[in-house]
């Protein structure tokens, strides 16, 4: 497998419709992923992810819009003619072939001899680590090996572009995050475009050049991981990754205060009606020596202490009533201190973590 | 978001999709065509020819011949009767039957589903031929029955509406075992035990549990074995001896003997109606897509 | 043997012995279920005119009476000819309707499946007087393509009810998988899916052989002349007097049923390597 990243296609989505009766599944969708970059489609069920990629890879006829591989309109050609490598959550492997049969399938349909076969066969599975599995039977391999399989069969006909439909979903959390990774070095090496689809935030965070955020037919953020969790552009955004507390505040000026008490916070306000404070668990910090200057403090009695192992999780309720979350990590020094039911704490949010996003729900 | 230009390609992906279906259904064309050529055209045909008189005019007289002329209504009692008496001789031996069956273990119901399949594969006219030569006068059971004492004289069990009934009965039976089997291994054994653990006796917990979850399937096999029968033809033929007179074979011997083609196709006209309407009152309490396995 | 007739067989505790009367029916049942169908065998052979069971003297002057005979060969032929025929034409037809109405968007989906299934609701001889009626129009009485078009339309139901439900079982995702990798849907179907739904196709076309070779009403009608039907002249044979003839070619029947529900194990199966 060469480094195909000079050949890698970019992928122009626009305005992009398709309804089913009186249901947007896609609603006016526009899109650009770069050549070369590991773009994923994070929603949850229903958000129209799966649409989109169904679109993108031509079984799913969008009701308008233009569709571009680099410089090719592609809306109204028929799949078998995108050249796109796709797997598909249930791994859709012929069970009546063998790994070579399912691997060498794309290869036999371009009429390659059959020798050039065997041997490209042997490096896409090298490359999935499956090096030697090509005379199994489907039926004998594991979960993770099909995994594998299914992405060698989409790679070994060296397509420009990859869609990956929920690949890890069937998988079981240690082998999941393993996969991740392997995929993730797949893509450094190939180089392809790639556009994947997922409900899991974590995965997405993982894998991604770029995140694609979808709900009711909708892109809510297109941005980098790290743009996305530190500056969420919406609640539903900020909700989706992550588990955040959201506490209402009030706008004064060019100031917000909560409970009355004026907020310190760094960067300019959103530009909404709606203001929220959202609170990263693991960003607001127990206080041991009461209220620190230069940042918000907040009064609380704690209610629940949750001992995780690697981290505490704490549940406390503010004197003004609300409830927040808070994660911290076990250490030799706060193992024997973590508070107890009752006790009155001291909550600190630094200005840099006191983020301020649109309240209004999408 | 509002649309400032003109849909993007809509009128093109349109014309793609309308394509795409036509080209689809259209693959179960050739046998749409071939089913309306030789079988609804022809019955319509059909339908037409039955309101057609002696005269050659329109006229009502097929119908009111079956209304008026005794010989007609006989047949179509002898017909119900039929019916009725095998289905429900069918439930009766089937009913038990397919419940021993549900009750072994796997192995062995595949045997006796084996002995139910047999005479379901075996040509009609061959079971219906071993009946006529088992109940024969001097037929085997005649001959073993008076060997061994059961009765003196040969007993007329054919070419009457006894043999007629044993033939329907053994043809019809598979009919009624295969969904009753189906429904009863389809029933959760955690039902039984709960009716138990609350204080059912074994009998009651058959009636009120068991029994009720089977109806479904005990409904859908006796509708097929009655609607079978309405309309069946070479079997009361061979074994009725010409007593037993059902209204398939009034409408053979119409076409054959006084080339009747009025007469013929009104009788199959009302058995046509007859059929579809119990279908139909039998769909509002069942759900026939799971029976054939049809529809989206 | 007390022992079992006192241990449960129920979960809820009724016992063998209570139940004794089930299994005693139920033997008698599987008795009277198979036994009429496999009497005709050794009748066959029987040498008597009266068919006796078990057969006195064994002979096989039957079978020769069958296979000497230009009549019953000139059937025999027409009934193998009629039913290979109808297996291969109403399979493809049939596989074809149901793949299409499975993956058909189409409003009349539902509309042309019962459509499909008209064959079966109605009445037989209903059928058979009206492909006489259509066939002396078409001049297609006691021609070998005249029954085969009727015994297909028998037929078809029966193969669309089967493979269609093979496809409702099978995941759509591989023929996706198929034509993701380049395969346009008609080869996806051939290379993909066919192979996993064999199974239900050849059994399809098994019961569209069978259904030819054993129908006797629509025969009746439109047989005859050059072309008779085995079923045809052994149903008139039966009116008349009983020919221990019939046994052996009931004998025969029963042979070729049994041979091809060996053939349907044998290519219906997967393969395994």
């Amino acid at each position: 497998m060469t480094n195909t990243a000079t050949e890698a296609l970019p992928i122009s989505v626009q305005n992009i419709t398709k309804t089913y009766g009186a249901v947007h599944a896609l609603d006016d969708v526009s899109l650009e992923v770069k050549s070369g970059e590991f773009l994923t489609l994070l929603g949850p069920s229903g958000s129209g992810k799966t649409t989109l990629l169904m679109v993108l890879a031509g079984f799913t006829r969008p009701d308008c819009g233009s569709l571009k591989f680099g410089d090719r309109e592609v809306i109204r050609t028929p799949p078998h003619l995108r050249e796109v490598g796709m797997t598909f959550q249930s791994y859709a492997l012929f069970p009546h072939m063998t790994v070579a049969g399912n691997v060498g399938y794309p290869l036999r349909l371009r009429k390659r001899p059959k020798a050039e076969i065997a041997e490209r066969v042997e490096r896409a599975l090298e490359t999935v680590q499956l090096g030697g599995y090509g005379n199994r039977r489907v039926d004998q391999l594991s979960g993770g090996q099909k995994q594998r399989v299914a992405v060698a069969r989409a790679i070994v006909f060296e397509p420009r572009i990859l869609l990956m439909d929920e690949p890890l979903s069937a998988l079981d959390k240690k082998l999941r995050d393993q996969m991740q990774i392997e995929l993730r070095h797949l893509h450094e090496k190939l180089g392809m475009t790639t556009v994947y689809v997922t409900h899991d935030q974590r995965e997405a965070l993982t894998m991604s050049d770029r995140i694609a955020v979808v709900n009711h037919g909708r892109i809510m953020q297109l941005s980098t991981p790290r743009d996305l969790y530190e500056h969420p552009a919406n609640r539903f955004v900020a909700d989706f990754i992550g588990d955040s507390t959201f506490l209402t505040v009030n706008r004064l000026g060019a100031d917000v205060t909560f409970g009355g008490v004026p907020l310190i916070h760094a960067g300019p306000l959103p530009d909404t009606p709606e203001l929220q404070l959202m609170i990263r668990p693991e960003r607001i910090v127990l206080s041991s020596g009461g209220p620190r200057e230069g940042a918000n403090n907040f009064a609380a009695t704690a209610t629940d202490v949750v001992y995780q192992g690697d981290s505490f999780l704490l549940h406390a309720r503010l004197d003004t009533g609300e409830m927040v979350a808070l994660r911290g990590a076990v250490r030799g020094s706060n193992a024997t201190s973590l508070p107890q039911l009752g006790d009155r704490v001291t909550l600190t949010l630094a200005p840099e973590d006191t983020v301020l996003i649109d309240g209004s729900q999408t | 978001m509002s649309m400032q230009t003109a849909p993007l390609n809509a009128a093109g992906l349109r014309r793609d999709e309308r394509l795409e279906r036509l080209t689809l259904f259209g693959l179960s064309s050739p046998a749409i065509l071939l089913i309306l050529v030789v079988l609804v055209i022809p019955v319509g045909w059909l339908f037409y020819v039955s309101f057609i008189g002696a005269n050659g005019q329109f006229s009502l007289e097929n119908y009111e011949r079956m209304i008026s002329r005794r010989s007609y209504l006989r047949i179509f009692i002898t017909t119900f009767q039929v019916s009725l008496l095998t289905t429900g001789l069918c439930i009766l031996i089937g009913y038990p039957f397919a419940y021993f069956m549900s009750q072994l273990p796997s192995r062995f119901a595949n045997l006796c589903l084996i002995t139910v399949l047999l005479p379901f594969w075996t040509s009609l006219l061959v079971r219906t031929y071993a009946w006529l030569v088992l109940l024969q006068k001097q037929g085997l059971i005649n001959n073993w029955a008076i060997s061994l004492g059961l009765w003196d004289e040969p007993l007329k069990i054919v070419h009457n509406m006894t043999g007629t009934l044993i033939g329907m009965v053994h043809i019809m039976l598979p009919f009624l075992i295969l969904p009753v089997y189906g429904a009863m291994k389809a029933i959760d054994r955690d039902y039984l035990k709960a009716a138990a653990n609350l204080g059912a006796s074994p009998r009651v917990a058959f009636w009120t549990v068991f029994f009720p979850l089977t109806a479904p399937g005990l409904f859908a096999g006796a509708l097929m074995v009655f609607i079978l029968c309405l309309g069946f033809f070479v079997t009361p033929a061979v074994l009725g001896g010409g007593k037993v007179i059902m209204v398939s074979m009034q409408i053979v011997s119409n076409i054959e003997l006084f080339v009747n083609w009025g007469a013929a196709s009104a009788l199959g006209v009302v058995l046509l109606i007859l059929t579809v309407a119990i279908l139909w009152v039998a769909s509002r309490f069942l759900n026939l897509d799971r029976m054939t396995g049809g529809g989206h | 043997m007390r022992h079992w007739l006192n241990s449960p067989a129920t979960d809820t505790q009724v016992t063998h012995g209570q139940r004794l009367w089930l299994y005693v029916f139920a033997v008698i049942v599987m008795i009277l279920l198979v036994t009429p169908t496999l009497i005709v065998i050794p009748m066959s052979f029987s040498d008597s005119q009266y068919l006796e069971f078990p057969p006195e003297v064994w002979s096989t002057r039957w079978y020769d009476n069958f296979f000497g005979s230009s009549e019953w060969m000139q059937a025999a032929r027409t009934s193998f000819q009629t039913a290979f025929l109808t297996m291969i034409v109403a399979t493809p037809i049939g596989v074809l309707a149901a793949y299409g109405l499975h993956s058909s968007r189409f409003a009349f989906v539902r509309l042309a499946f019962v459509l499909m299934i008209t064959p079966m609701m109605v009445p037989l001889v209903l059928v058979a007087i009206g492909a006489f009626y259509a066939y002396v129009k078409l001049n297609l009485l006691y021609t070998i393509t005249g029954l085969v078009l009727a015994h297909t339309v028998l037929a078809l139901p029966l193969v669309v009810i089967v493979t269609g439900s093979a496809l409702k079982g099978y995941d759509m995702s591989q023929e996706q998988a198929a034509r993701s990798l380049g395969a346009p849907r008609w080869k996806a179907f051939l290379t993909v899916t066919l192979p996993q739904i064999r199974f239900a196709v050849v059994t399809s076309a098994l019961l569209a052989f069978l259904t030819s070779f054993d129908e006797v009403v629509v025969a009746m009608f439109i047989s005859g002349g050059d072309n008779p039907t085995l079923t045809r002249n052994m149903f008139n044979a039966l009116r008349d007097q009983i020919d221990p003839t019939i046994a052996a070619i009931s004998t025969i029947m029963i042979l070729v049923t049994t041979v091809m529900m060996v053939l349907v194990q044998v290519f219906g199966q997967d393969k395994k390597h």
